[in-house]
């Protein structure tokens, strides 16, 4: 189990993820030493899984976003995995999940502009096995991402 | 905008992968001096290419069961400030991330919580006293991946 000092290392780490370990452990006011095992242990036990760099699509040309909310053809018993599977073979889908609601999976789509998305839709898209309908949310902007849990 | 040649994308795929690689250990790995890394990194970073750092915690892990997808829709449009509710929102700490998007809904939301009971909770307590919310529409996650997107 967590505890304070625990909680408090992961409420700074995560708030700033590029701090090195003697950084982290004065904001905490803890010892450097006590800060470097604390988090050797989260390691070990799966609760910090790492540091990924974030991308900034746009900055390399992606200037749009699309949401896909995909319902599928569920009378087919291999709809999920053969949609998945194919949809993970497109190159601009960057996340795909699976829900329990309304919608069956959610891909989220980069693309250069409006033509280019519309091209990646058609020939892409569309041509995914099993789909029954599709709506799509288009973005307009992120208001928060940090994507920070509260411990 | 930047162009990248085949070598930029494959260090900004490992780092997009592990943040904490050191420059000398990804030039071993691609064929490039330590320094001409060091190099390559840097200019994805003041291109704004790489934004920064995130730390990958396992929600569930950290007793954070359930993920759900909200898709709200504002009520009255019109008599609404956005800058509210997303300010509001944005405030609530379960609340992963918000998009503001076009399309069935007007938001996005990313909601964190301990189990279903727990999610109720924010839902009644948090989301739907919020000024301006209207119909929500709950997804729960059940999986997720993040794929390496155009520079795979």
């Amino acid at each position: 189990m967590l505890d304070d000092i625990d909680r408090r290392i992961l409420r700074i780490f995560q708030a700033e993820p590029s701090l090195t370990t003697a950084e982290l452990a004065e904001r905490c006011r803890i010892s450097a030493g006590v800060c470097w095992r604390r988090i050797e242990k989260m390691q070990a036990a799966g609760i910090i899984e790492g540091q990924e760099a974030v991308i900034d699509w746009a900055a390399l040309g992606y200037a749009v976003e699309v949401s896909l909310r995909i319902t599928l053809d569920k009378t087919q018993p291999r709809a999920f995995d053969e949609f998945t599977e194919a949809a993970r073979d497109v190159s601009e889908v960057i996340e795909i999940q699976t829900f329990l609601g309304r919608v069956d999976v959610r891909l989220s789509v980069l693309a250069r502009d409006m033509t280019h998305y519309q091209q990646v839709y058609r020939d892409r898209i569309l041509t995914l096995p099993h789909i029954a309908d599709i709506e799509a949310l288009m973005h307009i902007a992120r208001v928060k991402r940090d994507e920070v849990l509260p411990v | 905008m930047i162009e990248l040649d085949e070598v930029d994308r494959k260090i900004l795929r490992a780092l997009a992968q592990d943040a904490t690689q050191s420059a000398g250990a990804l030039g071993r790995r691609f064929g490039l001096s330590q320094p001409a890394t060091w190099r390559r990194i840097r200019r994805l970073e003041q291109a704004g290419v790489i934004k920064g750092r995130r730390l990958r915690l396992n929600a569930e892990a950290l007793g954070f069961g359930v993920t759900v997808f909200l898709g709200v829709k504002l009520g009255r449009k019109g008599q609404i400030s956005l800058e509210d509710f997303e300010r509001a929102v944005s405030a609530i700490p379960e609340v992963q991330t918000v998009e503001h998007v076009l399309g069935l809904y007007d938001y996005r939301l990313r909601v964190v919580a301990r189990d279903l009971a727990d999610f109720e909770r924010v839902l009644r307590r948090r989301i739907m006293t919020l000024p301006g919310a209207g119909d929500v529409e709950a997804n729960v996650l059940l999986s997720e991946e993040r794929l390496p997107g155009p520079i795979g």
